[in-house]
């Protein structure tokens, strides 16, 4: 298969196997994040800018640090210090980057489809780190990978996303991609905040943390987003964590080898104990660590343009013993 | 349609040449170090090392070197197979023979001299390959050769190599009439 797309807007768009090319491209520079020296040459004399209208540390600098090991020019652009304070259009802010020659628009936006809305004129290529609260494709890439790395698979695994389903755009994107590869996902929380419109994407919706947890391969919690609740959606956080919180009483009710994810900032004492955050099947530093590998697979893929062909290449990789290499030239 | 041009005999008697040739131009050896490119190279170095240490009673420190991200003919529509880059040494002021076990093009031995510049600065770098097959594109040659063979472009040379001694094998293979 190739690689058709300029820019990475959502998961929704993508095929199965595009997500898994990226997954396998992801598997590949994690070999460099783990060498002594971590920074390879594919993107020397490309330049790469994080528009980020919309605040985020983490997110950033795990672009900023991919774009660096790819030996990419970074040029970090925040909303507070930047002139879309001072009126510019977001069309305009783009226009003048693209003046300076970037080849990347790294872009976090509180309005949903701000990537979209770029990548109708861009030159650049374009990718959504996180688009209100619609998707966040580099976050689902993430955990599926991080998901894979541990299950070996992804098809036919019972994966329970749990808390703020409604506001955010974390559980967009992994809902896509894991509904994509095969995955069984159950969305669960509030009643106000996990709505069963859901159910007509292929998801599971049920409101009773029990039956959500029940026989779950994984448990993928979200931050409880206050800054995207227009009115408060449930009594208080006392009450949240009293009904959806994850303990060390509740994870009896889980697979005792289920993976407890989270894409951060935890709130301790909300939505995860820290017994559970910090305990033996937490995964959420792992997923951290990932993120850089996949966004360095992001980048080298929308930078090739044309995506990758089958991984496995008839002629190079006949049945061998193990242990043994065979290679032509 | 496939000649031989090693079998696991002749393949153990060079690679036991090479070793002699690389301990010759290397004694006492103290800071002979080898370098294997991934991936092919790798397995001719793990066969050259046990040799090499044998003919100069010390233990040769081995690494391995991807080279995938420093080649000027990255293939961007494929998914990158990259392998671990091990150098559980310091490279500063060591004799590295660079190993790899089919020397074309020059373009791996050039993008391993990149990616080898990044982790240090050796006193010399050498070269080590089990089949030099002609038709270079840059100015490269090999200080150690196995076997060298005339080929045409259109021909593959095939490695196969297990861990144990005397056993893979070599074969040239050329394209069939019906260009399958």
């Amino acid at each position: 298969m190739t690689w058709n797309h300029r820019h990475l807007l959502d998961l929704q768009s993508l095929s199965a196997s595009e997500i898994t090319s990226i997954l396998d491209t992801a598997r590949s520079f994690k070999t460099i994040n783990e060498r002594a020296v971590k920074r390879v040459p594919p993107l020397r004399g490309k330049t790469v800018v994080n528009l980020f209208v919309e605040p985020s540390t983490r997110t950033r600098i795990s672009f900023e640090l991919a774009a660096l090991r790819l030996s990419a020019d970074v040029i970090n652009f925040t909303a507070e210090s930047s002139s879309l304070k001072k009126g510019e259009t977001l069309k305009d802010t783009l226009r003048n980057l693209e003046a300076l020659n970037a080849d990347f628009i790294i872009l976090r936006h509180h309005a949903s489809g701000a990537p979209h809305f770029l990548s109708r004129f861009a030159k650049a290529h374009i990718v959504n780190a996180g688009d209100g609260a619609h998707e966040h494709p580099t976050q689902g890439l993430l955990d599926a990978f991080t998901i894979r790395e541990h299950k070996g698979r992804i098809a036919g695994l019972r994966v329970t996303i749990l808390g703020d389903i409604l506001y955010s755009r974390v559980a967009r994107s992994n809902i896509w991609a894991l509904l994509k590869l095969g995955a069984e996902v159950t969305l669960a929380g509030p009643s106000t905040l996990v709505p069963r419109v859901f159910e007509q994407w292929g998801c599971r919706v049920t409101w009773d943390l029990r039956k959500a947890l029940e026989g779950a391969d994984v448990v993928n919690l979200l931050r409880i987003q206050h800054e995207r609740q227009r009115v408060t959606m449930f009594p208080n956080l006392g009450e949240y964590t009293a009904h959806f919180g994850l303990n060390s009483q509740r994870m009896a009710w889980v697979k005792p080898d289920a993976l407890i994810m989270h894409p951060g900032p935890i709130n301790r004492g909300v939505e995860i104990e820290s017994d559970v955050a910090d305990g033996h099947q937490s995964v959420i530093l792992e997923q951290v660590n990932n993120g850089l590998a996949v966004r360095m697979a992001v980048l080298f893929l929308l930078n090739g343009g044309r995506g990758p062909e089958a991984v496995e290449d008839g002629s190079k990789s006949p049945t061998r013993a193990f242990g043994e290499t065979q290679t032509s030239k | 349609m496939r000649n031989l041009v090693l079998n696991g005999e002749s393949l153990e008697l060079t690679l036991l040449r090479m070793a002699h040739e690389i301990a010759e131009s290397n004694i006492p050896g103290d800071d002979l170090v080898l370098v294997g490119i991934q991936r092919g190279g790798v397995s001719v170095a793990r066969r050259l090392n046990p040799l090499l240490s044998s003919i100069l009673g010390i233990s040769i420190p081995l690494g391995t070197l991807d080279v995938t991200m420093h080649r000027d003919d990255l293939d961007w529509h494929r998914v990158p197979e990259m392998h671990p880059t091990e150098i559980p040494f310091d490279l500063d002021s060591r004799n590295v023979v660079l190993i790899d076990d089919v020397l074309y093009h020059g373009r791996t031995v050039r993008a391993a001299l990149d990616a080898l510049h990044e982790l240090g600065r050796p006193k010399c770098v050498q070269l080590a390959v089990l089949i030099d097959r002609g038709h270079r594109k840059l100015p490269i040659h090999a200080d150690f050769v196995g076997k060298q063979i005339p080929t045409q472009t259109q021909e593959r040379v095939f490695v196969r190599l297990g861990s144990d001694p005397g056993t893979g094998e070599v074969w040239l293979a050329k394209p069939s009439p019906s260009g399958s």
